[in-house]
């Protein structure tokens, strides 16, 4: 049931205000930093404020105006939508915390470009969380390119203005292919809303012409999701400040493509007509693939930061291969591990951000003896590390789990053994690096990072493991995600 | 007053084009308040007709009082309201910018410039207002002359292009009077609403075959529609700033909405491919424009082949002349109008300040803030970035060809925009992230110039969020009529 209600509405205005804020307090840096902290906690604070109506049946929404004649702006509080906005602003309230800290102690260039660009994207991210009809997550998800693109580049080297380039490319390529996607769909369903169970199926349309239109989505969505082939920009984009990796590209960018990757798979096609299609087994060969090719390149990776980009690629085709299954236990534990990749690599990042501020070093096999100097912050990376892995009780074996579940009840044996072999894999290049920072000979002269980047990292570090152990304790994403997939998978 | 609605902004103008000569021998400084002054409040009349026809219907005015067809007959209907609007409207814009500091850079005298600019909008403005064919060629000219005029004030390479404009401008006119007198021929009368009745009865006669394809080619030459666009790059690039941030405004959407007009309410030639030539040209257009433009390192070179690529996606939709289509290819007509409006004076200013229009002297993004801000908005309506202006035009444009089956011209548009983004991206990476040339001027640009350029980066901004009202009030009943 919908009510209508002004919350969804105001759920992204925190940021949007902030992005104007920021830029008139450029000259006080510490007024600046208030703003992007005010701004994420009241994001917050309003996105959960919109989650028992969306666990209780009864779903806001906010219709202003319209975007075309016969396309309203809808934003629209559901269970999917709010659980994706809930991951990103919180997790936006703890890298703000960690960015204040990292930017200052690395004295980063253009500060409120950087402040009005990161509130941007998160009022982009819950823009396309919410967002009710695919015009509005579309034209959310173009505002979110353009929003993380001056953060890209923002050391300003040749190299960053090259990896600028490569982003922009690969992301506006893929915006082109979901424009077309999104206007065909309103031609053939003659409706854009997203709806449990999906729209295309009375739409009539030849089954060419829905596998046609699939393979548009999956390209438009696929490259922020980074699903391989189409990966390439996001170990070249991690040229970016290490906050802007942990929040845009381990959670708000690549997660957008996933989310709206599981947005059309259960909200547009409906796996109805993605299993008579087959198409949707097509997609789940796709993520497989990515899955384990992605895991195999990280164990190549001697650049800490590309490495856990590679391990994101490979971890987000997790989400998309659980939406695929058509098991309900797959769907949700694929939205989970939206949240629990989220923490646990955030976390990670976080880790690898508080590294290089305090040495300047980025490669792992400089790493050595680093955990007898940074405690605290290799011992977060190893128990992040080897939650994520899937190790009980991390957040990750939660999702992990649920997706086995699921992939059992299909039948799903591939999917099971590839989900198998990559914790194999993601132990086989985690673990070396835990051990050479424990073994090695302590380097001189380090000490732990500032309390401002080591205390969210040690945050996250403890959220992973408690989302774990009480799966439904934060915002009830776990609740959250069971009913999306009960909603997409029982639709009439 | 009100019932004066229809010819108000073209006498406004006019009336404006005569003062400023005049005022200017006692005050040279008066010459930039009285132009704004004019087209101002022709802008605003054109307003008050978009409010007359939205609340009363089309309206027609006989000048003089004389009846059509043997009086003149000027027309007030959605279409015409809008495009006014848009002429005057961003015209008006791009004259606040001519203003202190940056008329200075224009060597030729200013009081000149005012007039004729302001000749040129009264001919644009009179081409959409006029009822019959053959006012539509008088004010064509009037506008034509004004504009060579313009173009050929900035001397040296701009004379040549000038030349050049006056040749090709002279022929698109003459196949357009040609066509008009084949029309006269076979029907005795030159009134669009008389015409579009009696032209159906002669639909198969050569006459008016070959009238519909001299009409067609003579105004597609005028809007600068590859592969007639010959005359447009060196004409826009060579202009001085202030024409040129007036004329790739304004000039082309007036002869675009010439074309609709007579082809789709007038002639309507159901029997001959003359639309779907038309569209696919657009199509062509789009890819040919965006390819030329990449490849252009002088950025007022680069925006005029922008504009040609641009005008594609115009005749693309009035070639698919379904009712989406054309309230997207309307759409564009005001679209495309401010972002290039805007982009030509945000060039314009930085060269003011910089060391010419080469790509690489136009670092001073950091020192002109607010220029370079701007010019960003209206290069993301260009690649058409949603919620910005230019990406609506783009939808609805979209949808109209998928409405037709026709995959390639989707792909054509989809193609465009993504070379579209290319090209800006090279001119807003330049701009941002260029060197800033040895010894330029590190100051925001003149007043005059950041008050047009901020007021049409709000409007592209406000044409995205509100394209919704437009479309439903205005260009879905103006697309009513057509074909």
């Amino acid at each position: 049931m919908d009510v209508p209600s002004i919350l969804p509405g105001l759920a992204p205005l925190p940021a949007g205000v902030a992005v104007g804020l920021i830029a008139l307090s450029r000259r006080r840096p510490a007024i600046r930093e208030m703003w992007s902290l005010l701004a994420a906690l009241s994001q917050t604070v309003l996105v959960l404020a919109m989650v028992p109506s969306a666990l209780g049946g009864a779903t806001l929404v906010w219709q202003p105006f319209s975007l075309a004649p016969d396309v309203p702006l809808v934003l629209r509080a559901d269970p999917f939508g709010v659980f994706f906005a809930t991951v990103s602003s919180s997790l936006w309230v703890l890298t703000t915390i960690y960015s204040i800290g990292y930017v200052r102690a690395l004295a980063e260039r253009a500060q409120t470009r950087y402040f009005a660009s990161f509130a941007l994207s998160l009022f982009a991210t819950v823009g396309l969380a919410l967002a009710g009809n695919l015009l509005t997550f579309f034209c959310f998800f173009e505002l979110l390119t353009v929003a993380a693109y001056p953060l890209v580049i923002h050391k300003g080297t040749d190299e960053a203005a090259r990896a600028g380039r490569v982003y922009l490319a690969y992301t506006m390529t893929g915006g082109a292919a979901l424009l077309g996607a999104v206007v065909w769909t309103h031609a053939l369903a003659g409706r854009l809303d997203f709806q449990p169970g999906g729209i295309l199926g009375a739409s009539g349309a030849s089954a060419g012409t829905l596998w046609a239109l699939f393979a548009l989505f999956v390209l438009g969505c696929g490259v922020k999701a980074s699903i391989m082939p189409l990966h390439t920009w996001l170990p070249v984009a991690m040229i970016a400040p290490t906050p802007v990796s942990a929040l845009l590209h381990a959670v708000a960018v690549v997660k957008a493509g996933v989310f709206g990757l599981v947005r059309v798979v259960g909200f547009v096609f409906g796996p109805e007509v993605l299993g008579d299609l087959g198409a949707g087994a097509a997609l789940a060969w796709l993520a497989m693939a990515t899955i384990l090719l992605g895991s195999l390149a990280a164990l190549a990776q001697d650049n800490l930061k590309r490495l856990l980009a590679f391990s994101t690629v490979s971890q987000l085709s997790y989400v998309v291969l659980g939406a695929t299954l058509g098991a309900p236990d797959a769907f949700a534990g694929g939205v989970l591990h939206i949240a629990s990749h989220a923490v646990l690599k955030i976390t990670l990042f976080f880790c690898a951000g508080a590294i290089s501020v305090v040495t300047h070093l980025e490669q792992v096999s400089e790493l050595g003896g680093i955990g007898r100097r940074m405690p605290l912050t290799m011992t977060a990376f190893a128990a992040a590390a080897l939650m994520l892995a899937g190790l009980p009780p991390g957040a990750a074996f939660v999702s992990k789990w649920r997706l086995l579940v699921g992939a059992a009840e299909s039948a799903a044996w591939l999917a099971m053994t590839t989900l198998l072999l990559s914790t194999i894999l993601n132990i086989a290049y985690f673990v070396p690096i835990i051990v050479r920072a424990f073994t090695g000979p302590a380097p001189a002269a380090i000490e732990e990072a500032p309390p401002a980047v080591l205390v969210p990292l040690l945050v996250t570090a403890c959220a992973g493991l408690l989302l774990g152990l009480f799966p439904d304790a934060a915002g009830h994403l776990l609740s959250l995600a069971q009913t999306t997939a009960t909603s997409v998978l029982s639709a009439p | 007053m009100r019932g004066h609605l229809p010819v108000l902004p073209l006498l406004l103008t006019l009336t404006g084009a005569l003062l400023v000569p005049i005022v200017a021998v006692i005050s040279r400084r008066a010459a930039w308040p009285l132009a704004l002054a004019a087209s101002g409040a022709a802008a605003l009349a054109a307003l008050g007709g978009v409010v007359e026809v939205l609340a009363h219907g089309t309206r027609r005015y006989p000048v003089g009082g004389w009846a059509p067809p043997w009086g003149i007959e000027v027309v007030l209907d959605p279409l015409s309201a809008f495009t006014a609007v848009v002429v005057a409207g961003v015209g008006t814009l791009s004259l606040i910018t001519s203003g202190p500091g940056a008329a200075s850079a224009y060597r030729r005298g200013t009081p000149g410039f005012y007039a004729l600019a302001l000749i040129a909008l009264t001919g644009f403005l009179g081409m959409i207002a006029s009822g019959d064919l053959f006012n539509v060629f008088v004010f064509l000219e009037i506008a034509a002359i004004s504009s060579y005029a313009l173009v050929g004030s900035g001397g040296g390479p701009a004379l040549a292009a000038a030349f050049r404009y006056v040749v090709l401008g002279t022929v698109g006119a003459s196949f357009y009077l040609l066509g008009v007198g084949f029309l006269y021929t076979l029907t005795g009368t030159l009134n669009m609403a008389d015409l579009a009745q009696r032209l159906p009865a002669h639909a198969g006669s050569p006459l008016f075959v070959g009238g519909a394809l001299f009409i067609t080619v003579g105004l597609a030459l005028k809007m600068g529609l590859f592969p007639l666009h010959g005359w447009l790059p060196d004409a826009y690039t060579y202009a001085p700033a202030p024409v040129a941030a007036l004329l790739p405004a304004v000039a082309t959407k007036a002869a675009a909405y010439a074309l609709a007009r007579t082809l789709l309410y007038v002639l309507r030639p159901t029997e001959l491919p003359v639309t779907a030539m038309l569209a696919w040209a657009g199509g062509a257009a789009i890819i040919v424009g965006a390819v030329l433009a990449l490849r252009q390192d002088d950025a007022r070179r680069l925006l005029a082949y922008s504009s040609v690529s641009q005008m594609g996606y115009i005749a693309l939709g009035l070639g698919l002349a379904n009712p989406t289509a054309l309230a997207g290819a309307y759409l564009h007509i005001l679209n495309h109008a401010m972002m290039k409006a805007a982009l030509f004076i945000g060039v314009g200013a930085l060269v003011l300040r910089g060391r010419g229009p080469g790509l690489a002297a136009l670092g001073l993004g950091r020192e002109m803030p607010v220029t370079g801000t701007c010019m960003v908005v209206a290069a993301l309506s260009m690649v058409g970035v949603p919620p910005v202006g230019g990406f609506f035009s783009k939808w609805y444009l979209l949808q109209g060809a998928l409405e037709a089956r026709q995959p390639v011209l989707v792909i054509a548009i989809l193609v465009g925009s993504l070379l579209a983004l290319v090209y800006m991206y090279r001119l807003t990476e330049a701009v941002w992230f260029g060197e800033s040339p040895p010894g330029a001027a590190r100051a925001e640009a003149p007043w005059a110039v950041l008050i047009g350029l901020v007021a049409l980066a709000v409007a592209i901004i406000a044409a995205g969020l509100g394209n919704s009202a437009i479309v439903a009030r205005l260009l879905v009943p103006a697309a009513a009529g057509a074909l």
